[in-house]
């Protein structure tokens, strides 16, 4: 009978959870909504340039999924790749096939290199082929070019859980209300909580940072002095999201719950997946979350080597994030005192 | 105007319950007021709108003819909820640095104040122990402490002595006596009938309705009771 009692008495605080409750169907929901379309979106299209290439050869690669253009033979291929989309230049000079690859997808790379072969081959066995990379190289391992995204998807999901956590305690075991009962303003609370967390995360940051660079050996171009301060900036929109969550959270559990609504979402779109593949349906949200402009900083950075002018919108759209979220915290804080 | 230090006349709803219906109270400088109830009768959002984390739904709180909430005068009150609020991960000591500073306790003076404020609930030995490893009592003693630290005009106190022993009870009474005589106003609800009789004035709260105030022997004789615990009874508690 005691048992009987546990079950009941569970069952009643499940009703009495509503927000558990939608979490525990709605969240699976829309996450499984979300893979699918991730996955059975368009096809990617690989657009390559050609430069005096024989109509055959052209023939042969323009297949489904690849678009083929015709490029003056003046111009510089890798000005053209950097300017423009092109995932590949095929150029032929004095009967020698080079091909020049934008490089920073593995996965992408060897199936234009493989299309190409194949096509060549039934061509003409004799024609040599030479393959240069933009950026990265045939030492390029998938995890080099998912490490970035990794090491900002890392610091995002820890930083967001635990100042998330950190605040709701603040209000589960009322020091939140006693602070409020002291002459503390509730920006000044937010700030705290912001300069607190971030001098914390930097040193997080720095510590993944170095481990995924120096231990892990990801592919590093870049400075770190930049991959820092995109982390920082990153953790620094990751922490002032967590709190304002928190606000919507009754519990540690509750809190919890978030992450297949916040974080796992980010995951999608933070270069995990091709982003041209992602179905038109989900691809908006893409610009709407932290985690797409951080990972692309850090992939800029570690990947492509590129410095400052490549990063700085990135940087300036976190700080952004950052920001509004630090004032509606300070706003929705006002549903404990007023002033 | 007057030496009432909090004029209050204030109704309360949280949706369509109505908490508190048109409690009117003044409260003087130099006394111990007690508020008396059941559970569940609303003292603790009275306490919270005299001290101002709350605000009414009608009516107002003002606090020396100033209308509260505001930031200055929320400086003069020691607030301590039933709840302890405390850090647990941080010591007693940390956790009293840390609302010093918070309610502007000069740097000077904080060595000092914390000092004393510990030796007053018995704690001083256990200043650089974490809180996670206090009892529950000690909690309590603790959380009263980090009231007194800005030395308050005001103290709001929600069961300050709830888990604590006879004996020590008694002492942070002679306390609150002591603070009394030097012009401190105490608001504090119990239900710790004892408390009750050292208590100034009396309120007896019912239903989010003052029902009785007075001076404990006035209660005493306006219901014919021959205790506070009587009295209590007979209005309805």
């Amino acid at each position: 009978m005691r048992v009987l009692a546990v079950v009941i008495r569970i069952l009643k605080q499940f009703l009495h959870d509503k927000r558990t409750i939608a979490l525990m169907i709605v969240a699976p929901i829309i996450v499984l909504t979300m893979l699918s379309l991730v996955f059975n979106g368009e096809e990617l299209e690989v657009e390559i340039g050609v430069i005096d290439a024989p109509t055959s050869v052209i023939d042969m690669i323009d297949q489904e999924n690849v678009s083929v253009i015709k490029l003056d033979s003046d111009i510089n291929p890798e000005d053209r790749i950097k300017e423009e989309n092109y995932d590949a230049i095929l150029s032929f000079e004095e009967g020698k096939m080079n091909i020049l690859l934008e490089g920073s997808d593995p996965s992408l790379s060897n199936g234009i290199i493989n299309t190409i072969k194949q096509s060549s081959n039934t061509d003409t066995k004799s024609t040599p082929l030479s393959i240069e990379y933009l950026y990265g190289s045939q030492d390029m391992t998938t995890f080099d070019h998912f490490g970035p995204v990794l090491v900002g998807f890392f610091i995002f999901f820890f930083v967001f859980l635990i100042a998330g956590v950190s605040f709701l305690r603040e209000r589960t075991q009322g020091t939140l209300e006693r602070l409020l009962a002291s002459p503390i303003k509730r920006s000044e609370l937010v700030m705290g909580y912001v300069i607190g967390f971030g001098l914390f995360t930097t040193i997080q940051s720095s510590i993944i940072a170095l481990y995924s660079i120096y231990v892990i050996d990801l592919k590093m171009e870049g400075s770190f002095m930049y991959v820092l301060l995109i982390t920082v900036m990153l953790a620094l929109s990751a922490l002032t999201l967590g709190i304002l969550l928190s606000a919507f959270a009754k519990n540690e559990l509750q809190m919890i719950q978030f992450i297949p609504l916040v974080i796992v979402p980010q995951f999608f779109f933070a270069g995990l997946f091709n982003l041209e593949t992602i179905s038109d349906y989900l691809s908006w949200l893409g610009p709407l979350t932290p985690l797409y402009y951080g990972a692309d900083a850090l992939r800029d950075v570690m990947i492509r080597g590129q410095g400052f002018s490549e990063i700085w919108v990135d940087l300036l759209v976190l700080g952004g994030f950052s920001f509004v979220f630090i004032v509606m915290n300070v706003f929705a804080l006002k549903k404990h005192r007023r002033i | 105007m007057t030496t009432n230090l909090i004029e209050a006349h204030v109704s309360k709803r949280f949706g369509k319950k109505t908490v508190l219906k048109d409690v009117a109270i003044s409260l003087n400088k130099g006394e111990i007021f007690g508020l008396l109830g059941p559970s569940g009768s609303g003292k603790t959002t009275l306490v919270k709108l005299l001290c101002g984390i709350d605000e009414p739904s009608e009516g107002e709180v003002t606090v020396l003819n100033q209308k509260m909430p505001d930031l200055a005068l929320i400086k003069r009150i020691g607030y301590m909820a039933q709840a302890d609020a405390l850090y647990h991960e941080l010591t007693a000591k940390e956790n009293l640095a840390f609302f010093a500073s918070i309610n502007g306790v000069k740097r000077t003076k904080r060595k000092e104040r914390i000092q004393h404020v510990m030796k007053l609930v018995d704690l001083e030995d256990d200043l650089n122990k974490r809180v996670e490893a206090f009892s529950g009592g000690m909690k309590r003693r603790l959380s009263l402490a980090i009231a007194l630290l800005h030395e308050p005009e005001i103290l709001v106190l929600d069961e300050p002595t709830v888990g604590i022993d006879p004996a020590l009870r008694n002492k942070i009474w002679e306390t609150f006596e002591t603070l009394r005589e030097s012009g401190v106003l105490i608001v504090v609800t119990t239900h710790v009938m004892d408390e009750a009789e050292r208590c100034s004035r009396l309120g007896m709260v019912r239903d989010g309705q003052l029902i009785a105030s007075g001076t404990p022997d006035e209660l005493k004789q306006e219901t014919g009771a021959s205790t506070i615990e009587h009295a209590f009874l007979s209005y309805g508690g």
